[in-house]
């Protein structure tokens, strides 16, 4: 590994200072995981480290208009942990525990993970179906920018130069929503996912579909809604072949590789089989 | 000390301390375990400097050169919880993490802990042993 100038900070603002200081040659820093590995192959060789970790205004969960904030360097152990995390959306919880290992999660963190953009992490899917957003800090104020639209490409995002991802909010849950997230693990539990999916799904009186959101991991080359699958369900009254037909449509929308842990070919057809799973445990009264 | 230094490389090479091993370099096998500040994590993933003011512990702060060993340790031994040692010093701390979050853990916990941390002598059985061993009240100093 290149060594590096490495500057702790102990706020925000002296991180976006240090950023415009050196620009193109500046890289921050959260827990490190991933960033550590980049660095070991050469993939990212900054001159200059802009380490958050005492930046303690960046750290933290707490309420945010009817739903919650997550701030950015929130570790994955913290936000699995955290009572608020449970009491807003279990399936949230649920869906971190199962990310790679405690060591891990100790470590890494929630804007870490989506900064890094990397298509087959755990969180984006999940924080896709509860229609999260992120806040994007820089020297002239803030942005708020719905996490479907992130995601530009393999690990890229609109996240500018000059610029920080600062929290993840979550809006409120209207009241009868269930959300799951199920992954495919073919090898290890802790390995990345083949292919994972979060839904939500909310069903009016009469049984029909009033919400509805699908979205997927290691699916394309970054994180998707399903959006024909979407639509395809909202308004409609549900039934299990119903689901098993809007399912096919996931097929039209991913974009998968072939790798160690599928051919593009067999991860089309497991997002179809996983996006029906998950949809009917919903419809069935399953998730949380 | 450099920046790029990882944490492993402090212990093993600055230290001289290499009961803390390094397997797979990439975070996954769990041979590099140590606990920060009490928590788990991998050595070969976290940069040195980031360990600055904090508590570090390896395996060979768990008991002193004359002994005792920890129940944890004593249970290892007694029901045979490694073969060729060299993912050992990274189960016992995962193990250590482990029952101080939880002292009683139940077989399902044991396991799910212990997921990220890997052997391939011992098929886990006796691991898995050890430690709910431990956890019963056993290889205490009598």
């Amino acid at each position: 590994m290149r060594t590096f100038d490495y500057h702790a900070v102990g706020s925000a603002a002296e991180a976006l200072d240090l950023l415009a200081q050196y620009g193109e040659d500046a890289h921050l820093m959260a827990g490190g995981t991933s960033l550590m590995l980049m660095m070991e192959q050469g993939l990212i060789q900054p001159g200059h480290v802009v380490g958050l970790r005492s930046a303690n205004e960046l750290r933290g969960i707490g309420a945010s208009s009817g739903g919650i904030e997550i701030r950015a360097l929130t570790t994955h152990r913290e936000v699995e942990r955290s009572s608020h995390v449970r009491d807003y959306c279990p399936t949230l919880v649920e869906a971190f525990e199962r990310i790679a290992t405690i060591r891990i999660r100790n470590q890494a963190t929630i804007g870490g993970n989506l900064v890094h953009a990397d298509p087959a992490q755990d969180p984006p899917p999940i924080l896709l179906a509860l229609d999260a957003e992120v806040v994007i800090q820089s020297k002239i104020g803030e942005r708020t920018v719905p996490l479907d639209g992130f995601f530009r490409d393999y690990f890229e995002t609109v996240v500018e130069e000059g610029e920080l991802l600062a929290s993840v909010r979550l809006p409120a849950i209207v009241a009868g929503t269930k959300s799951t997230y199920v992954k495919f693990l073919p090898r290890t539990e802790d390995d990345y996912a083949t292919l994972s999916v979060g839904a939500a799904l909310r069903l009016g009186a009469d049984g029909s579909c009033e919400h509805v959101r699908v979205a997927l991991g290691s699916a394309a080359p970054t994180p998707i809604r399903a959006r024909k699958v979407e639509a395809a369900l909202q308004g409609q009254r549900l039934t299990g072949p119903m689901i098993d037909e809007a399912a096919e449509l996931v097929r039209d929308e991913v974009d998968p590789l072939d790798d160690v842990r599928g051919s593009a070919k067999y991860k089309r057809e497991m997002a179809r089989v996983w996006t029906g799973r998950a949809l009917r445990s919903l419809l069935d009264g399953g998730g949380k | 000390m450099p920046a790029h230094r990882r944490l492993v490389d402090l212990l093993r090479e600055g230290l001289g301390l290499t009961g803390t091993k390094e397997g797979c370099s990439v975070g996954v096998c769990g041979a590099c375990a140590v606990l920060v500040d009490g928590d788990m994590v991998s050595a070969c993933l976290m940069p040195a400097i980031f360990v600055d003011g904090t508590s570090v512990e390896t395996i060979e702060g768990l008991s002193p050169p004359e002994g005792p060993l920890t129940p944890l340790q004593e249970c290892f031994i007694r029901h045979g919880g490694f073969q060729c040692g060299i993912c050992t010093p990274g189960q016992i701390m995962a193990a250590t993490a482990l029952l101080r979050d939880n002292p009683h853990p139940t077989e399902l916990e044991v396991k799910r802990w212990m997921m990220g941390n890997l052997c391939r002598c011992t098929g886990y059985y006796k691991i898995v042993e050890s430690i709910l061993a431990a956890a019963s009240g056993e290889g205490a100093p009598s």
